[in-house]
């Protein structure tokens, strides 16, 4: 079928700020639907409210709205846009949700408005639980027994019709709270009414444990003409019991005879039809039982997924931009494939190498959560490997985590030196963590067989088989080291090492050498890596797209040109600190090489973005960004030069080690870098141009900290040396603050010193970018922070341009910046951090590379930076760029960030100097208080326009949020407080209404959050008592999800916005419009 | 041990036997599956032939007694990337080396098996001789220029059944009194179908059986009289090895059988009944193996994908003055892959709708096969 003529406008939805289970996948999978619709000739419409994305460029879609992804803006921008479809499988589930919602209100209908891609219908049999089990019995497959139960009587039936082991899940609960595994019935009894109470409305639902039965998912597509293929297979590492995306999983499945594969891939084309999806990507996860072979089906997703992203990648398929092309009519066998070029999408991809993914999580952000894996997804974003077999798959997906492993088992029990007692590693192989892997090797060293490895953790033998081998490999490299050292390192045993994963960091730790010596060895002996193509088929056909990944082989398909280029390294997974914005840069650096005619490597390790799509560069390495993987890629291309400022701190921190080795650093210096982050090579440049930072100084003990504090005064911010995202780092009022943080939260030695900083307090916070060619230096863009100094500027909202800022302060900060660039000698981009106390400027942070607010500034000011910034350091002047003046937009533009705090149970959600945020949302209007109003929307808050909001904050926050409080007062709001602040209200002629704290008796506040007596929540607090005091009621207005803010400045500003939002409504633009206005 | 593997164009590729002390020649051909191993070592399709598998890492889940296409190890000798020697899953009953060992089939492991399949690419489908006793090169590469060609060779005498044998509780039995005396068991509403036996999978006839026939299995030289004397409802051409030219006593008999009754055909069976028809065949530069092959149904416009394993192909200008229609394409290539007669109760399919290994889309044709002999009979 040709594509479709009858349509001619769609409207794409995007996936919104980068959550938890939700992350830059959808960027990639929408950017691509986006760029094939382009390309087939429609005007496309998108909207998503994440600024950080490719898909959100002013060039990707046709008509860009940078708006709340909700069911009231769509229908605002529906109403606008008039399309003529709407496609709502590339934005996840929250795409798919917002277009269910929309399409129950009959407006897509009445305006002829078509949902391509996954009806309504679809979407609904699919996501229902009661609708699936149905579809699934009509074609004679097994959905797990499950009931609900809303009282202890029903329960007992239900878990007797169910049988055990037993789940037991709370409905509308955040984070796994009131769930667990029962055994028998007491247990059952136990959790049940522990989840019955947990549960907002009373209700648990119970389900039949498939807990260590083997995991699988397919990837199908369909077509029009219900021609379905099978794009990928995934067996999972974990078994049944731990979320896929928490799973360490592999591609393609390993366990499975041909006859078994069948019968699930019978399946996978019987759901697809059954359900009804007619165009496009699912993604179907099946059970297995180990030992009798049943099969379940545990859910389907009948769109582009995270796991589509992993299968695309993993395949050299690009579901997205298939099922994109589908989704307008054609059928695969119409549908060329990229790589071959001669042949169609209508074949199912022919892997020859092993894919193995790993999730990475941030459990040290969050103190108070258990490190415990379940069906709720805690890890924030994952890492991808590719090798010939699973064991150099699996140990370059290790060293790609940089989490300081670099491979399995070169460092005891993460790091502390200790070896784990059998107890513990026992307790660790039962119950999931992110550590198991390494706690298996740990078995494995103390002796453990597989059998018993395997009876505790379910992981399927075969896994643990290779894992074994490795270790045996190791136990055979470490007896070699004792006999004769290094140089019984022979030529057949290290080329085997290297052939399973080993990476030479690994093997200079088993030799207590140096990784460079263990690389001179290596090259002596001829022992280079060789590059392969990923290209769908085998090797069947000639593949085009150069799209590699290395082993120890015997032939290397790396195709060398002679071309001028340059190789940019990214970001490798995500993390908590480092995340989409980064690839966004490099992806901006790529075009910008492509557009000067230099040819473009990528080097990159995360499936999920849009980096490592293959026909973003020239080429692309689907390598870990370590010093030996990058080095052995620069020895076979030879790029003129390697960018290290786009990738975040990642490419920073083997920057050095590179330039050591010979490689020419693009840009800014590796020295200019190191001033900026070295202490007190840093301080030395500040004095030297004049330009204040808050008191400060160093300690390697307990008593120079004391003494370091009291010099500098409290209150002070403290920090462990060499830190990202601000791990660690605290701000303490008082002597006994500073040494419970001392033996609390982190190690002082001289090795790990701590760095302490003046506090201060009640300061403003100001971002810049800025760009540099070596001699000009033009501002992108000076960013207010919301929240005041204190609170790490990833997780504060700002507004670009400031709106408190008076010219001469803003002066002021134009000269520091211009001076601190000249001084660095910055060629390319450098963000500064800023604060203002008093009229008075200090500079907290320079960072002479792209920070995470440059995608937001580029949308803000239609300045693309990073392509500028990548032009400059390949020797253009922005004077030849015609960037010669700041760009200050007429409109106003807020950020927000967006919280995982819902994923992690009983964490409190108070924010502070470390980052805690995943992503971010961008609001756009004409004042402030409209912009920040939908930046708050956009990030998950609905601010109430009327009822009653509650009211808790600190002595010193009582008299300046005076005048919010009124203005709600005046607005028409109830207001809620307690005693003190209630009594403080009443002095200053505000009624109120005095409510209980909750020590004091019922009902107290969380009582009536919980009633729904509560819209919104001003708290903030000081000490740690009161922190620990009203945790409860931040928690439940999290639950409850009711808007709240723990900070002076954020309810003054969220105040602001919903007086805007009732003065006028909220109206849409797109950022294009908002460009050349 | 380590061993050699010698191409005749003087390629050589080390690695090690996992199966100990070994030499051999063959053909060397490259299969894309990603599973099915034990099912394409027993394919009688692949006599002759060193299989070099693209997937790295064989023999998984090990082997049973179950997925087996024929009662023995088939091909000369298997290539991998790295031989699994644990297996893991729950119906394995033994390691594949084990397995090949007991065959005495070599299985040579650490080869750079995406080089050897591009080689195959690049220069074509090749002898080869491999060994982990002859450690000369030279020699080796002599020894694979000297080996048996495919082309113009016979290799269904080698794989065909002695006798006639009657498919019965899912295996291949012995007849009782000889075919003389062979009358169809009393099987009211059954199809009695003729199956040739060129190197038939057993699947074929799992999936005949499956659909309710009662299916004779006759040797490869069978003629044409003693098929009339059976008067079996359907006539059914299998797969075998190699080059369909050298089979000449096949060709016509089945020349004689065109139009007499309903007859299916499935890869050499439908490379035969195209020579019987005046067609030829040519050799394919490395060949169609694997599992993940587009086929478009002309009739129906729908792709499905099939199992493939094949050397040779038809060539569909041959055939141009017959009534013969193309009705199965191959997407990658455009190749042929199916035929119907216009008037005739025939048709024939180049891949494998038995699958095993391999996806199930193309098992329509053997109800296709049960509607021509309904069509035909009442």
């Amino acid at each position: 079928m040709p594509r479709r003529s009858d349509i001619h406008k769609i409207l794409i939805i995007g996936s919104g700020p980068i959550v938890i289970g939700q992350a830059c996948e959808f960027d990639y999978s929408g950017t691509q639907a986006c760029k094939a619709l382009i390309e087939e000739g429609y005007e496309v419409i998108l909207i998503n409210s994440n600024p950080a994305t490719i898909m959100t460029d002013p060039d990707t879609a046709n008509r860009t709205y940078i708006e709340p992804v909700t069911p009231e803006i769509l229908t605002k921008i529906v109403k606008r846009e008039r399309p003529d479809a709407v496609l709502p499988t590339m934005g996840g589930q929250t795409a798919l949700n917002t277009a269910v919602n929309v399409a129950k209100t009959g407006l897509f209908d009445k305006l002829g408005v078509e949902m391509i891609g996954a009806s309504i219908d679809v979407i609904q049999k699919a996501e229902d639980r009661a609708m699936f089990k149905d579809a699934m019995n009509r074609i004679n497959l097994n959905v797990p027994k499950s009931g609900i139960a809303r009282n202890m009587s029903q329960a007992r039936e239900t878990a007797e019709n169910i049988g055990y082991p037993l789940i037991i899940r709370a409905s509308f609960t955040l984070g796994g709270a009131g769930s667990g595994v029962a055994y028998n019935r007491e247990e059952m009894e136990d959790i049940a009414s522990s989840g019955l109470d947990a549960s907002m409305i009373s209700e648990i639902i119970m389900e039949e444990s498939l807990i260590g039965w083997k995991e699988y998912e397919l990837e199908v597509m369909r077509d029009f003409a219900d021609n379905v293929v099978i794009i990928c297979s995934i067996e999972n590492f974990d078994p049944m019991g731990v979320h896929t995306g928490e799973s360490i999983t592999v591609a393609p499945a390993q366990t499975l005879s041909d006859r078994e594969y069948q019968t699930m891939r019978d399946a996978a084309i019987a759901i697809i039809r059954e359900i009804g999806v007619e165009t496009g990507g699912s993604n179907i996860q099946f059970a297995i039982h180990p030992d009798t072979g049943d099969m379940a089906i545990i859910e389907m997703n009948p769109r582009v997924s995270r796991s589509s992203a992993l299968a695309s990648k993993a395949t050299g398929f690009p579901i997205a931009k298939i099922a994109a092309k589908l989704a307008l009519g054609y059928t695969l066998d119409e549908i060329k494939n990229d790589i071959t070029r001669e042949t169609y999408a209508s074949f199912e991809p022919a892997i020859d190498y092993c894919v193995v993914k790993v999730p990475r999580w941030t459990f040290e952000k969050f103190p108070g959560t258990v490190d415990s894996l379940t069906t709720s997804m805690k890890s924030v974003g994952e890492t991808m490997a590719i090798g010939r077999t699973f064991k150099e798959a699996l140990q370059k997906a290790v060293r790609s985590l940089e989490i300081g492993r670099f491979g399995l088992g070169s460092i005891a029990n993460n790091g502390t030196g200790v070896h784990p007692s059998l107890h513990e590693i026992e307790e660790k192989l039962i119950n999931p963590n992110s550590n198991r892997l390494y706690y298996i090797y740990e078995a494995l060293k103390q002796g453990m067989c597989v059998e018993r490895i395997y009876e505790l953790s379910h992981i399927d033998r075969w896994f643990l088989f290779h894992i074994r081998q490795i270790h045996e490999l190791e136990k055979r490299l470490r007896e070699l080291v004792l006999k004769n050292g290094v140089n019984g390192l022979d030529a057949d045993l290290l080329r085997k090492a290297k052939e399973y994963g080993f990476s030479d960091q690994q093997l200079a730790v088993f030799f207590k050498t140096k990784e460079q010596d263990i690389r001179d060895v290596r090259q002596a002996n001829k022992i280079e890596p060789v590059y392969k193509l990923v290209d769908t088929c085998a090797a069947e056909f000639e593949a085009y797209t150069p799209y590699y990944y290395s082993t120890y082989e015997q032939e290397n398909e790396m195709r060398v040109s002679n071309n001028k280029k340059v190789m940019i390294l990214g970001g490798g997974p995500n993390r908590i600190g480092q995340g989409i914005e980064f690839d966004y840069c490099c992806v901006h650096a790529s075009f910008a090489l492509k557009e000067m005619g230099i040819e473009s490597i990528m080097v990159n390790s995360n499936p999920e973005t849009v980096s490592t799509d293959y026909d973003i560069s020239d080429k692309l390495y689907f390598e870990p960004l370590t010093r030996e993987d990058v080095l052995n890629i620069v020895d076979q291309e030879k790029p003129e030069g390697i960018i290290v400022q786009f990738g975040g701190q990642t490419p920073l921190n083997i920057s050095s080690a590179l330039a050591e080795a010979g490689v020419k650093i693009l840009g800014t210096s590796p020295d200019s870098i190191d001033r900026a982050e070295d202490r007190e090579r840093f301080q030395g440049l500040l004095k030297k141009i004049g330009v204040l930072q808050p008191k400060n100084g160093i300690a390697k003990n307990h008593d120079e900290a004391i003494r370091v504090a009291d010099k500098i005064g409290y209150p002070v911010v403290v920090r462990p040396s060499f830190v990202l995202g601000g791990r660690a780092m605290e701000i303490v009022y008082d002597q006994s603050g500073l040494e419970f943080y001392i033996r609390e939260a982190v190690e002082v030695s001289p090795g790990k010193p701590i760095l302490i900083d003046k506090f201060l307090e009640h300061a403003i916070e100001i971002d810049v970018d800025a760009i540099s060619d070596g001699r000009d230096t033009i501002i992108g863009g000076i960013m207010e922070h919301i929240e005041e100094a204190g609170i790490h500027s990833g997780d504060s909202a700002c507004v670009l341009p400031p709106i408190s800022l008076s010219p001469k302060l803003i002066e002021e900060i134009k000269a520091h910046t211009r001076a601190l660039a000249r001084e660095l000698n910055v060629v390319g981009l450098m963000n500064i951090q800023y604060a203002v106390r008093n009229r008075v400027l200090y500079v907290l942070e320079v960072n002479p590379r792209a920070s995470r607010t440059i995608p937001f500034v580029s949308k803000a000011t239609s300045v693309p930076l990073a392509k500028l910034a990548t032009k400059v350091i390949m020797g253009m002047s922005l004077k030849e760029l015609g960037f010669t003046k700041e760009v200050v937009p007429a409109y106003v533009s807020c950020k927000e960030s967006v919280f995982p705090f819902a994923r992690f149970p009983g964490v409190d959600t108070i924010l502070g100097p470390e980052m805690k945020s995943t992503g971010e949302v961008m609001g756009i209007d004409s004042d402030f208080g409209l912009a920040f109003a939908k930046s708050q929307i956009a990030a998950g808050q609905s601010l109430p326009f009327s009822g009653a909001v509650f009211v808790s904050v600190k002595d010193e926050d009582k008299m300046p949020l005076l005048e919010t409080i009124f203005n709600l007062y005046d607005i028409g709001f109830r207001i809620l407080a307690t005693r003190g602040t209630s009594d403080y209200l009443l002095e200053h002629g505000i009624s109120n209404i005095a409510v209980n704290k909750v020590r004091e008796g019922r009902p107290h506040i969380v009582d009536m959050i919980k009633n729904g007596e509560v819209d919104m929540v001003i708290n903030t607090t000081d000490n740690k008592k009161a922190v620990s005091e009203s945790i409860s009621i931040r928690r439940t207005a999290l639950t409850f999800n009711i808007p709240y803010t723990t900070t002076l400045a954020g309810a003054k500003a969220t105040v602001q916005a919903i007086k805007s939002m009732i003065k006028g409504t909220l109206e849409v633009k797109t950022i294009q419009e908002y460009h050349t206005s | 041990m380590k061993a050699i593997l010698a191409l005749e164009d003087g390629t050589l590729f080390r690695g090690y036997s996992f199966t100990g002390r070994c030499e051999t020649t063959g053909e060397v051909v490259f299969n894309t599956s990603m599973s099915g191993y034990q099912e394409i070592l027993t394919d009688p399709s692949y006599c002759g032939q060193i299989v070099n598998m693209t997937y790295p890492l064989i023999g998984n889940y090990g082997v049973n007694n179950e997925d087996i296409e024929s009662d023995r190890i088939q091909v000369k000798a298997l290539i991998v990337k790295e031989y699994q020697e644990f297996p893991s899953n729950r119906r394995s009953q033994r390691s594949l080396a084990d397995y090949l060992k007991a065959s005495d089939i070599p299985g040579i492991e650490g080869i750079d098996t995406r080089a050897l399949a591009r080689h195959i690419r690049l220069q074509g489908a090749m002898k080869a001789a491999l060994s982990t006793i002859d450690t000369d090169p030279d020699s080796l590469v002599e020894k694979a220029k000297h080996s048996a060609d495919m082309a113009g060779r016979d290799l269904v005498g080698k794989v065909s059944c002695r006798e006639p044998m009657l498919w019965r509780d899912g295996r291949a039995t012995r007849l009782e009194q000889g075919l003389e005396r062979f009358r169809w068991p009393d099987n009211p509403g059954s199809f009695r179908v003729a199956a040739i036996d060129f190197g038939v999978k057993l699947n074929i006839l799992r999936s005949l059986d499956k659909r309710g026939c009662t299916i004779l299995i006759l040797p490869a030289n069978v003629d044409s009289e003693t098929i009339n004397r059976l008067e079996p409802h359907g006539l059914f051409l299998s797969n075998g090895p190699g080059d369909p030219a050298p089979v000449t006593y096949a060709v016509e008999c089945i020349r004689q059988q065109i139009g007499i009754r309903p007859i299916f055909g499935i890869c050499l069976g439908h490379q035969l009944i195209s020579l019987a028809l005046g067609g030829k065949t040519f050799k394919l530069k490395f060949g169609h193996r694997g599992a993940n092959q587009p086929v478009k149904d002309l009739a129906t416009g729908k792709v499905e994908i099939t199992s493939q394993n094949h050397g040779f192909c038809v060539d569909m200008e041959s055939l141009k003055n017959q009534d013969i229609e193309l009705s199965h394409i191959n997407l990658n290539d455009n190749t042929v892959e199916g035929l119907v007669h216009k008037k005739l109760p025939l048709f024939s399919v180049q891949y494998h709708p038995e699958a095993s290994p391999g996806p199930h889309d193309a098992k329509y044709l053997f109800d296709r096969f049960i509607d021509m002999m309904k069509t035909y009979h009442y």
